[in-house]
């Protein structure tokens, strides 16, 4: 058992290093294959082919941007229309009221405001950061997966997981080096 | 009816392969994914330059100065400006216009380039990004200093108050609210975003426990997870298309200052598109003018390199020849329109006391840039920085003829006046420049100023010539 294991004890999963983007994404084909469900893969840049390799959904990203946008917008112009028209209609120069051409520009910068906000906090939290703790760095080889290793990871709750019988099986795939990480 | 076969005829040899003209790599050959990370951290790492020490204690200096002057400001008041009626927007508004202006190379080197593919912004687009933030930063100051009661600047924003009152949405100064700090705002973002897995990259790397611990706090964790990177791909896709209207909307909203007014030069429907490609004008000038001393001194030459210089001097060209395009139709315009007044700015602006001022901004953004015509100046750093030089001092003297020139002459010749920048406006504006210089330097010393995983992809898709390539 690790010194630092705040939440749980045991096995988190089994961590193999590749060498190249390329057997990487091979790796997690296979282990698709070989029937894992539970897997992730860690690696320096994006690898768009991991994202069907693993079977990835499409990412809620664009959704919640979408209705970020729309509330933005709506809300913004009707803070000008409340504004200006209900709470405190003042007549400038014989202007109407509702002014709407005017208000366009505080509207776009609203949407596209709203839009960029919703997306980030969306991505870090659809991503479960920020997390201060993760089992892989208990693998201290795993420090090269921001430089220039990549890794594929089978999660001990996997219903196909089994100590032996996966370790082996991530070693069948030529692998750098495989190791058992804890929580 | 018989068909007629024509003869079968040889196929065509194949026509052997021209060879391509010389283009040097975004990256130079060799490189790994290990070695362009080591480089990337490298200057956080390393040790602290002599160099370094000497040209932030410069700026900083330059900061300080700064403060003192903008205390002066607040005691007395914005008579110590050169400001007076006729001509109440001076240097603040000149300076404001010409930071948001440098402020729009970042947004559009990461968001518009990425959607276009150009891969050659990737060892570029941090620091451009970083240049955006502090430039948007120095410029914001300008329009909250002019205030007159500067401390009453939240104003501006609509929130609930006791005085029940709204800000005056049909007024562009407040779109100019909205624009910039929406702009400022998505900017960071995008900044932040990208940065990280970078930090990840130095969390993972850094020997000193505070660095670990700072990096580890602001890198979220990230441990380049592949449903993470999912996510993150596209998001930053995402903000690259929200960014791109986006920067296109600030300058134009910052023309509309202008614009929506009556004043002979500003009220014209050029003045969008014609700030805008200015804006992007001055912004690649301000990168090359910082790019190209940093490079040599960090030794990022393999990152940064030849091809780099070529690319954003085509940029400053192409925006160079929309700019001048601008002052053309400004001039046709003025004569074509058969108003007096517009005549008259014309013929003021040639002939009047600010001509020397008109007739450099001509010799600094068109004449000067058209050497970047020839393929042999554009990758010459020297050369290309000499010419960022001119078009830094011409796109300020721009914003200078637009406010000074249209306003200290207008329709009365009877409220006629004149302007002249005072020593306070000079210690303010370049006192920005120092306060912009010390963040520029702070930030290339402690935050990795290229893109790590950005230069990791570029590596292993091979966009670099390879050593095998070259022979």
């Amino acid at each position: 058992m690790s010194a630092h294991s705040p939440y749980r004890e045991g096995t988190y999963g089994i961590l193999a290093e590749f060498e190249t983007a390329k057997a990487l994404v091979s790796a997690a084909r296979q282990a698709r294959l070989a029937g894992y469900t539970r897997l992730d893969a860690y690696t320096p840049y994006p690898v768009e082919e991991l994202s069907e390799a693993l079977g990835l959904r499409r990412s809620w990203v664009p959704l919640i941007v979408l209705v970020g946008g729309i509330l933005g917008g709506l809300g913004g112009f009707m803070l000008q229309y409340w504004s200006q028209v209900l709470h405190y209609p003042m007549n400038v120069g014989g202007r109407p009221y509702n002014s709407w051409p005017a208000f366009i520009v505080p509207t776009f910068e609203c949407t596209i405001l709203l839009a960029a906000i919703s997306g980030v906090v969306g991505m870090i939290l659809l991503n479960r950061l920020p997390q201060p703790y993760h089992p892989v760095f208990n693998w201290d080889r795993f420090l090269r997966a921001s430089r220039d290793r990549f890794f594929l990871a089978i999660e001990a709750d996997d219903p196909k997981f089994d100590r032996e019988a996966t370790a082996s099986f991530l070693r069948s795939l030529e692998p750098a080096g495989v190791r058992e990480v804890e929580h | 009816m018989t068909t007629f076969d024509p003869p079968a005829q040889p196929a065509p040899p194949a026509l052997p392969r021209l060879p391509k003209p010389y283009e040097p790599a975004v990256v130079a050959p060799g490189h790994t994914q290990a070695t362009v990370t080591d480089q990337v951290n490298k200057v956080v790492f390393g040790k602290t330059p002599l160099w370094w020490l000497a040209a932030l204690g410069i700026s900083f200096a330059i900061t300080m100065g700064f403060l003192f002057a903008v205390i002066w400001l607040f005691a007395k008041g914005v008579g110590i400006w050169g400001i007076n009626i006729p001509v109440g927007w001076g240097f603040a508004i000149v300076n404001f216009v010409w930071w948001i202006g440098i402020g729009h190379a970042g947004t559009l080197i990461s968001a518009i380039l990425l959607l276009f593919r150009q891969e050659w912004r990737t060892s570029i687009n941090r620091f451009a990004e970083a240049m955006t933030l502090f430039a948007v930063a120095c410029a914001g100051l300008f329009p909250i200093l002019h205030l007159g009661r500067p401390w009453l600047f939240y104003w501006l924003l609509p929130y609930p108050n006791t005085m029940s009152l709204w800000p005056q949405f049909r007024s562009p100064l407040i779109w100019d609210v909205f624009a910039v700090s929406t702009y400022g705002t998505v900017s960071l973002l995008f900044w932040y975003v990208g940065l990280v897995p970078d930090l990840a990259s130095i969390r993972d790397r850094a020997k000193a426990t505070w660095t670990r611990r700072l990096a580890g706090v602001f890198s979220l964790g990230w441990r380049g997870s592949a449903k993470h990177w999912h996510n993150y791909e596209m998001l930053y896709l995402l903000l690259a298309g929200l960014a791109t209207p986006l920067v296109l909307s600030v300058h134009t909203v910052v023309s509309f200052d202008f614009a929506i007014s009556i004043i002979p030069g500003w009220h014209t429907t050029i003045f969008p598109p014609y700030f805008v490609a200015g804006a992007i004008y001055s912004g690649f000038a301000m990168v090359i003018t910082l790019m190209v001393p940093l490079r040599w001194l960090f030794g990022l030459k393999d990152l940064v390199t030849e091809r780099h210089l070529n690319a954003m001097a085509k940029v400053m060209l192409a925006t160079g020849l929309i700019v001048a395009y601008g002052y053309l139709i400004e001039i046709f315009v003025a004569w074509y329109s058969g108003v007096d007044f517009e005549q008259f700015l014309l013929v003021n602006r040639f002939t009047g006391p600010y001509r020397f001022q008109y007739a450099m901004l001509w010799v600094c953004n068109i004449l000067v840039p058209q050497v970047l015509w020839i393929r042999r100046f554009r990758v010459q750093p020297l050369l290309v920085w000499l010419v960022s030089m001119f078009i830094n001092v011409g796109m300020w003297l721009e914003r200078y003829v637009i406010v000074v020139v249209s306003l200290h002459r207008d329709f009365l010749p009877s409220s006629w006046g004149m302007f002249e920048g005072t020593f306070w406006d000079w210690a303010i504006y370049i006192g920005t420049i120092g306060f912009f210089l010390s963040l520029i330097f702070l930030f290339v010393r402690f935050l990795p100023m290229i893109s790590g995983f950005e230069m990791r992809h570029l590596v292993d898709h091979g966009h670099h010539t390879t050593e095998t390539e070259k022979a």
